[in-house]
């Protein structure tokens, strides 16, 4: 492959998104910007994808949405985190924790 | 919690759909402005972070649209866009819409509702408690037919057989029921004690009948059906325990049916009494031992019909001493035995399948034309399907769409088919006979509108998605190209639903035409009778005065001579039964010089009891002999004139004047025939039995107690009637005068339920091949029309008029050879199973095929003919470049 593959890995975007709204409620641009800052440009968010993802998690509970007035006063939506969402970050990482640590333990072995 | 907010946040979607989109839209275009401004810091001007940054995503409103697709509102707002889109579609082609509608309203209608008539009639169990053990059981003639049992066989088989848990015997019984001056003719049955109990069934007020109602010179008791009890009493609790006077005699009604009951023995039965037979069967002569009851029983729990059918041989086989059988109820032939259901509607069995059978065919046409309608729009529209799956709507969105299409097309049909189907069955009812059992359990049969509207409805889906998986093929943008040159890949579909719809219209139209054919010979039956100028009314005589036979005639005498004297009478005359009223009164006939083997058991032939000039006052001719006249009274040598059927019959070859003969039992006297007259329609016009006894009143063994008067007028009949009755009541003025009507009106009547039926069963044909012909017309020219291009360069290229035209119908009409082919084969198969429905029509006869065949191939020549004549008239230049 020439260009390295930026794609979030499939099924983490909603734990990225959790994760990142666990530090401090985001708007949609500012999410996918703090993905890209800690990934260190590995993942790279789709707009589309985000924000389908920000309305699917906001309609199952994970997410509270507001709308705020910016200061160049434009109206943007923000995503705070609800306790529900907390139990589901929590859930997600465990499993993905146990699960990653598999793959890495079977690519450790000699073959 | 999270189902609320979906709940919530979708109504929110749908309802303030504005606002939603702007949202959407800001959240979108918010992200763009933050990108821009990100990628400003990185360096890049204000343009270029702007150009990246849309470069980044793409459209703002088809990211928007990706947003808002998410929840399950979006599947909604889908499906209301493909329901706007296909009610659009739909109503631009109106002629196709029209025809597909229509086509599954008409077949799904008519197959709901003959099936929802034959289904409580044939296959539903009776309405009864464990109605799968209700057995009838009938004596065996000598030729192996079925026939009455005696009370005496009835005696027996309650005695010595173990495998019926009850038995009960029952025989029509038409009492008139006189309550405040109105007297009123009524259907019922005279049954033994244990007829509802066999049944299952009780009355809902009152009770049922007991033993002792049904002993010899027992109390006087009925049980009414609930429609009795609501018309003629009003419905009143308190009528059970009243006296009720059937003929002239006073009745207790000890209680009152339920409205479901369903009496599907005799299904005009509105009271019942019991039979009072002497169970000690006194005497081989009496009533115990005529062959003049039904039987009907109920088997043991677990027990089955082949084990009560060897057990009923046995009995049959072996006769006890302490039971000792007259010769004539010997049971020597044994007993049928068979399934009350089985019974019941072995008489409308084949009509109810042959109708079945015709609207099974029905529904396939229409099946056939929806599927043909269905590929031709799928091919008309593959040119926008390409171009839609080109600009990126997925398969499954096409399909989606076309799915929706056709089930709009299939709800239509489908509402407009339930109203066809529920008048048809409101039609149904009223039409049929009334000795069809189950009437009141026939209403629209939700499972069968479902069957057929699903059958349609499914063939619809799987024909209507076809364009979408072309359409959605790879090799998109010759498709769009390639959509408007109409490959000829749907021929072979094609051809196959031609021959099919010609096939399948070809049985049909031809067993339509059979029985078409049969019910106008049924029209041509001479009636045996002069109806015209002729007034007829029943007159009883009630009460104890008439007990015995002296005043009883003197009675008819009087009224008849004060009848001759009203101004306007030219003829009169009395008789016991009338044609066409329903009466039967039928006697054995024993012939001395041909003696039939067992005399007593033999009820063929009808008596008239006659009086008065009847025969000539009913147009009867008469063909050798005399008529009989006031010479035949009480001391005269005994008399008799027979019809010209029984002379034929039972005298072949022998001058039937001066013969002598028994009617009914051995013992009575002979009578001596006098006289031959025309053979005259009793039952029906179907009926074919014309064997008749006439007698003179006075010289029979007893005398009528109700007696048809028969007038000839020399003016309007109608006009008469008022004087009429007036002369006999100044005789006397307390006996009933029923049933008055004209000959013409009788004759009339009982044409008009056939001709009802003929009218229907017209209409039901007549709607069967419009949507054949309209299925083979449509395929034909389809497959014709689509050809306008190839017919274009063909005459571009020089081919003249007629040759294009002969290959076209050529084609066409092999085509439609084959179907009709097929077609013959299968209406020959079709017709032999009409057999037992035809009257005087051969199942072969060569004008009806002749003539279905005529007509299909003059349909086909049409469909493919004027498509034909269109596409060469129309200029090569156009012809190239249609694409239609």
């Amino acid at each position: 492959m020439d260009t390295p593959n930026t794609d979030v890995i499939q099924g983490t975007l909603d734990m990225l998104i959790l994760k990142t709204l666990s530090l401090e409620p985001l708007h949609g641009f500012g999410i996918a910007r703090r993905v890209e800052q800690i990934s260190k440009g590995v993942f790279r968010v789709n707009p589309g994808s985000l924000l389908t993802a920000l309305t699917r998690l906001e309609r199952a509970g994970w997410l509270e949405a507001e709308w705020r007035q910016t200061a160049n006063s434009r109206r943007a939506r923000y995503y705070t985190l609800t306790r529900a969402g907390r139990k589901q970050l929590d859930a997600q990482t465990a499993n993905w924790t146990r699960r990653a640590n598999a793959v890495a333990r079977i690519l450790k072995t000699e073959a | 919690m999270a189902l609320w907010r979906q709940l919530t946040r979708g109504l929110r979607a749908l309802t303030r759909r504005e606002t939603v989109n702007r949202e959407a839209m800001d959240e979108v275009e918010h992200y763009l402005e933050q990108l821009a401004a990100d990628l400003e810091t990185r360096g890049l001007t204000r343009e270029e972070a702007r150009r990246a940054a849309r470069r980044e995503i793409g459209s703002v409103t088809a990211v928007a649209e990706q947003v808002r697709s998410h929840g399950w509102e979006h599947t909604i707002d889908t499906l209301f866009a493909d329901i706007r889109f296909g009610l659009r579609q739909l109503g631009r082609r109106p002629a196709f819409t029209a025809t597909g509608g229509l086509t599954l309203a008409l077949g799904i209608g008519a197959s709901t509702a003959i099936f929802s008539a034959v289904n409580p009639i044939l296959f539903q169990p009776l309405p009864y408690p464990g109605a799968d053990r209700l057995v009838m059981i009938w004596d065996v003639t000598q030729d192996g037919a079925r026939a009455d049992v005696t009370f005496g066989t009835f005696r027996e088989l309650t005695e010595r057989s173990r495998t019926f848990d009850a038995m009960a015997v029952m025989r029509p019984w038409q009492p008139t029921l006189t309550a405040s001056d109105e007297a009123e003719r009524l259907d019922g049955q005279r049954v033994t004690a244990d007829y509802f109990d066999v049944l299952g069934t009780r009355p809902a007020l009152g009770r049922t009948f007991q033993d002792a109602d049904d002993a010899l010179n027992g109390p006087q008791v009925a049980i009414i059906s609930d429609e009795l009890w609501r018309r003629r009493f009003g419905g009143n609790r308190g009528v059970v325990g009243r006296q009720i006077l059937l003929d002239g005699r006073a009745f207790t009604v000890i209680g009152v049916m339920p409205s479901r009951f369903d009496n599907v023995v005799n299904p005009s039965a509105t009271v019942w009494t019991t039979l009072k037979y002497d169970t000690t069967l006194p005497s081989a002569q009496g009533r115990e031992w005529g062959h003049h009851l039904r039987l009907i029983g109920r088997l043991n729990h677990g027990v089955g019909m082949d084990e009560a059918r060897r057990e009923l041989a046995t009995i049959a086989k072996s006769p006890l001493e302490q039971l000792p059988r007259p010769d004539w109820a010997s049971l020597r032939g044994g007993f049928i035995a068979n399934a009350l259901q089985s019974e019941v509607t072995r008489g409308v069995r084949p009509v109810l399948l042959a109708v079945l059978g015709a609207v099974v065919l029905l529904l396939v046409i229409a099946c056939v034309n929806v599927t043909h309608l269905l590929l031709a729009r799928g091919l008309e529209r593959r040119a926008e399907f390409a171009l839609r799956a080109a600009l990126g709507a997925s398969r499954i969105r096409l399909t989606r769409q076309l799915v929706t299409e056709s089930l709009l097309l299939a709800l239509c049909g489908g509402a407009l088919g339930l109203l066809v189907a529920r008048t048809a069955t409101d039609v149904l009812v009223a039409l049929a006979p009334p000795e069809l059992p189950r009437l009141s359990a026939i209403s629209v049969d939700g499972t069968a509108f479902l069957f057929a509207f699903g059958l349609a409805t499914i063939i619809g889906l799987a024909v209507g998605v076809l364009p979408s998986r072309r359409a959605s093929r790879p090799d998109l943008s010759s498709r769009v190209q390639l959509a408007a040159v109409r490959v000829t890949t749907h021929h072979a579909a094609r051809r196959t639903l031609v021959v099919a719809e010609v096939a399948l219209a070809l049985v049909l139209a031809t067993g339509a035409g059979l029985l078409l054919r049969s019910l106008q010979q049924l029209f041509s039956v001479p009636t045996g009778f002069n109806a015209a100028q002729t007034l007829t009314m029943q007159v009883q005589t009630s009460g104890a005065r008439f007990a015995t036979s002296e005043p009883t005639h003197r009675f008819f005498d009087a009224a008849l001579d004060a009848v001759r004297s009203v101004p306007g009478v030219s003829m009169a005359g009395f008789v016991n039964q009338l044609p066409l009223t329903g009466d039967l009164d039928v006697w054995g006939a024993h012939f001395e010089s041909s003696p039939t083997q067992r005399p007593n058991e033999d009820r063929s032939v009808f008596r008239y009891g006659i009086s008065g000039d009847y025969f000539r006052a009913m147009g009867i001719p008469l063909r050798r002999g005399r008529l009989l006249d006031a010479s035949d009274v009480a001391g005269n040598p005994l008399s008799v004139v027979i019809s010209e059927s029984l002379a034929r019959r039972r005298l072949p070859g022998k001058d039937p004047i001066g013969q002598r003969l028994h009617i009914g039992p051995d013992s009575g006297p002979w009578f001596t025939v006098v006289g031959v007259v025309s053979d005259v329609t009793q039952v029906s016009l179907a009926a074919e039995n014309a064997d008749a006894v006439y007698v003179a009143a006075a010289q029979w063994r007893f005398a009528d107690r109700a007696r048809w008067l028969v007038v000839r007028t020399s003016q309007d009949p109608a006009a008469l009637t008022a004087a009429v009755r007036q002369a006999v009541r100044t005789v006397d003025a307390d006996q009933p005068i029923l049933r008055i009507a004209t000959m013409s009106q009788r004759l009339d009547a009982s044409a008009a339920e056939r001709r009802f039926g003929l009218i229907a069963f017209e209409a039901f044909a007549i709607v069967a091949l419009l949507l054949a012909a309209i299925g083979i017309y449509g395929v034909l020219s389809g497959s014709v029309t689509e050809r306008t291009r190839e017919i274009g360069i063909r005459s571009a290229l020089g081919a003249g008029r007629a040759s294009i035209l002969r290959l076209v119908l050529r084609e066409g009409m092999t085509l439609a050879g084959f179907g009709i082919g097929i077609g013959m084969i299968a209406a020959l198969a079709a017709s032999t199973a009409l057999t037992s429905l035809l009257f005087g029509v051969s199942p072969l006869d060569p004008a009806t095929h002749v003539s279905v065949v005529g007509l299909l191939l003059a349909v086909a020549a049409i469909a493919c003919g004027l498509p034909a004549w269109r596409a060469i008239r129309v200029p090569a230049s156009i012809a190239l470049t249609s694409d239609s």
